[in-house]
């Protein structure tokens, strides 16, 4: 009879070992070379790490912005279509027609250098070199007057461009509405009338299907 | 009993378009499909069918199995005035044409920002890099050699239902809910293969990073990481499809879509966050103030009533009618699902059926005898931790109309005498 625990409790450390909690390293994978790391990691903060050597000025932004990006956000940033507009929108978030831009929204302007280093200009991703990123950054920072027309964007001074909308951010406040503890929901008798008040028919923006079929035959 | 009914010309779809046009409904009358069985000459029992006599397509006709072909309404629908290309939009689940939780593969809803990438298998390496004792490459064969885990969750894209903010706009749960799917992931957790790498103790966040032409970077916080985080590479059994992120995404329960980054190649560890384009000119909530909220990742407790709704409209009249849906919470599982046919005056307990798996879609039903008058339908969602599904106008009084993301209010279809529903909103 007293055998049985030592037989359980060996029997439990096996099942232990067996279960995927590692203590020990399993050896999978190699060490990155720094080649490697260089070529991939490219991601840039907002305290500046990760920049890469180099400088660009809004001339020269300008230029380049012209030829590869303009297309689609046009001369200015006003932005073609319904791509995105870059500039402007100053005023207007609290709006009913909120023109969230680089400057008018965006709280970071090293998330403006990431962004196009990795993945603009579109459908040619990565393509431009540190002193293009840099100087497009900057043309782009000067169309929503963060920095003067003669401005030169380099590692040394970017970590001191301050965006105008960095402080209207917030955590997450949710949940933001009544839950459980606060109210149990209403089962009987909860209004004495209800009204249609909106009407998607009215609006008629969903995609029709019979359209849809015709299109593809 | 009308499904037997249906001839290939006489889909659901020539259904809607005669109601529409005004003409014959045969969902008008309980007693409409009854009669026509018995007047056409066709009838399904007494006419012999191809099917009862000929042979069939032997065993190697279709090495890829796919649908009926009296299933090709059942598709990923898009709404081409929401975004400037196809190559960065986003298309919508059916949720109308599906029962149970689990979304098939080629059906769950795609997302991308740089179009699909084409993956070869064997040329993809995971890297982890930063603060890490070691960096280290992975194989997708390395990835493989972790212990596997597998996990029921449902993605969805924080902007589901955001495009009802102002009011009733898009008629079918397909485009106002169907940026979400729900598959059976198979992976390894984040957790193992971090540590493999050696996390510093100054590790604070990571930054998971895309192999496609965007490049989709996040922030993620290393808790939700170490918690429940996975690198998967299958759904459902099988590979992940291209659209979802092959060979391998990352995959953070209960968290918005947008996080679950495709394509997976590298993870960075940091002491503090990137503030990528994704979690700030994108993903952040504006409220009517001007402020906005960030790192809203959660994503609420939420339903919907699937069927009937405006794609699918009850077609056999009054009588026994089976309304379903689904509700989900990205903070655990569902504890009930209320329901309302009369725009909420009263409400009653739905019965949810199947697994009720954390952070995954429940399915719920609600069997009652229709007597032909209009309905106003609501279903209402409450989770494990006591969170209730707020109504739209709960969510506009604190947050306004201007925030996209993150709408989980109480969804209205208007069922008429006919049997249409329309998308509605109620006071």
């Amino acid at each position: 009879m007293l055998k049985f625990p030592k037989i359980i409790s060996i029997a439990f450390g096996l099942t232990l070992c067996a279960t995927p909690a590692l203590a020990e390293k399993l050896n999978l994978g190699r060490e990155a070379t720094k080649a490697e790391i260089k070529a991939w990691d490219i991601d840039v903060r907002p305290d500046g790490q990760g920049l890469p050597e180099g400088k660009g000025t809004v001339e020269k932004g300008e230029q380049i912005f012209a030829e590869q990006c303009a297309a689609c956000h046009g001369d200015f940033g006003e932005g073609v279509d319904r791509w995105p507009v870059l500039a402007g929108g100053l005023g207007t978030i609290k709006s009913e027609d909120p023109v969230k831009t680089v400057g008018s929204y965006w709280p970071y302007a090293s998330t403006v250098f990431d962004y196009i280093y990795r993945a603009m200009p579109f459908g040619n991703a990565q393509s431009l070199k540190p002193d293009e990123v840099y100087a497009v950054t900057a043309y782009i920072l000067y169309l929503n007057e963060i920095v003067a027309e003669d401005f030169e964007l380099s590692k040394n001074n970017f970590a001191s461009i301050k965006m105008p909308n960095e402080k209207n951010f917030f955590a997450d406040p949710r949940p933001d509405t009544p839950t459980m503890k606060k109210k149990k929901p209403c089962m009987k008798n909860c209004k004495k009338e209800v009204k249609i008040t909106k009407r998607a028919r009215v609006i008629n923006v969903t995609p029709e299907e019979d359209k849809e079929a015709a299109s593809k035959e | 009993m009308t499904n037997e009914l249906k001839k290939p010309e006489l889909s659901r779809r020539a259904l809607l378009k005669s109601a529409a046009a005004g003409g014959v409904t045969l969902a008008a009358s309980a007693t409409g499909a009854k009669a026509l069985e018995k007047e056409t000459k066709e009838n399904p029992i007494t006419t012999k069918q191809d099917w009862n006599q000929v042979l069939g397509d032997g065993v190697d006709a279709n090495p890829y199995g796919s649908p009926s072909e009296y299933e090709k309404n059942v598709i990923r629908r898009s709404v081409p005035w929401l975004t400037a290309s196809p190559e960065s939009s986003i298309n919508f689940t059916p949720l109308h044409e599906l029962d149970g939780i689990i979304t098939p593969n080629g059906l769950c809803f795609e997302r991308h920002h740089a179009g699909i990438a084409e993956v070869d298998p064997a040329e993809h390496r995971l890297m982890i890099n930063g603060l890490v004792d070691k960096p280290l490459v992975f194989t997708m064969e390395d990835i493989m050699r972790f212990p596997r885990t597998n996990k029921i969750y449902f993605l969805e894209c924080a902007a589901n239902s955001g495009m009802e903010w102002r009011g009733a706009q898009l008629n079918g749960c397909q485009f106002t809910h169907g940026m979400i799917h729900c598959v059976n992931y198979t992976g390894v957790l984040l957790k193992d293969i971090l540590a493999e790498a050696g996390l510093k103790t100054n590790a604070k966040w990571l930054m998971p990073e895309g192999a496609d032409a965007s490049g989709m970077n996040r922030s993620v916080p290393i808790e939700k990481a170490l918690k429940d985080c996975m690198v998967a590479f299958k759904m459902n059994g099988e590979a992940l499809r291209p659209e979802q992120g092959y060979p391998l995404r990352l995959v953070i329960p209960g968290w918005e879509g947008n996080m679950w980054v495709k394509w997976l190649r590298r993870i960075e560890v940091g002491d503090m966050p990137w503030h990528a384009r994704e979690e700030t000119s994108k993903y952040t909530d504006l409220m009517e103030n001007g402020k906005a909220r960030r790192f809203t990742w959660e994503m609420d407790c939420k339903s919907i009533i699937t069927n009937p709704s405006p794609q699918a409209p009850i077609t056999h009249g009054k009588g026994h009618t089976v309304l379903t849906g689904l509700a989900w919470s990205g903070r655990g599982t569902v504890d009930r699902v209320d329901i309302t046919l009369d725009g909420g005056k009263n409400w009653q307990k739905a019965r949810i059926d199947g697994p009720s798996l954390d952070k995954a879609l429940h399915r719920f039903y609600f069997e009652f005898e229709w007597d032909g008058r209009p309905l106003l339908l609501q279903s209402r969602a409450i989770d494990s931790t006591g969170y209730v599904q707020p109504t739209k106008d709960e969510l506009r009084e604190v947050r306004g109309t201007n925030s996209i993301y993150h709408n989980n209010g109480i969804q209205t279809w208007h069922v008429n005498a006919k049997g249409e529903a329309e998308n509605v909103e109620v006071s």
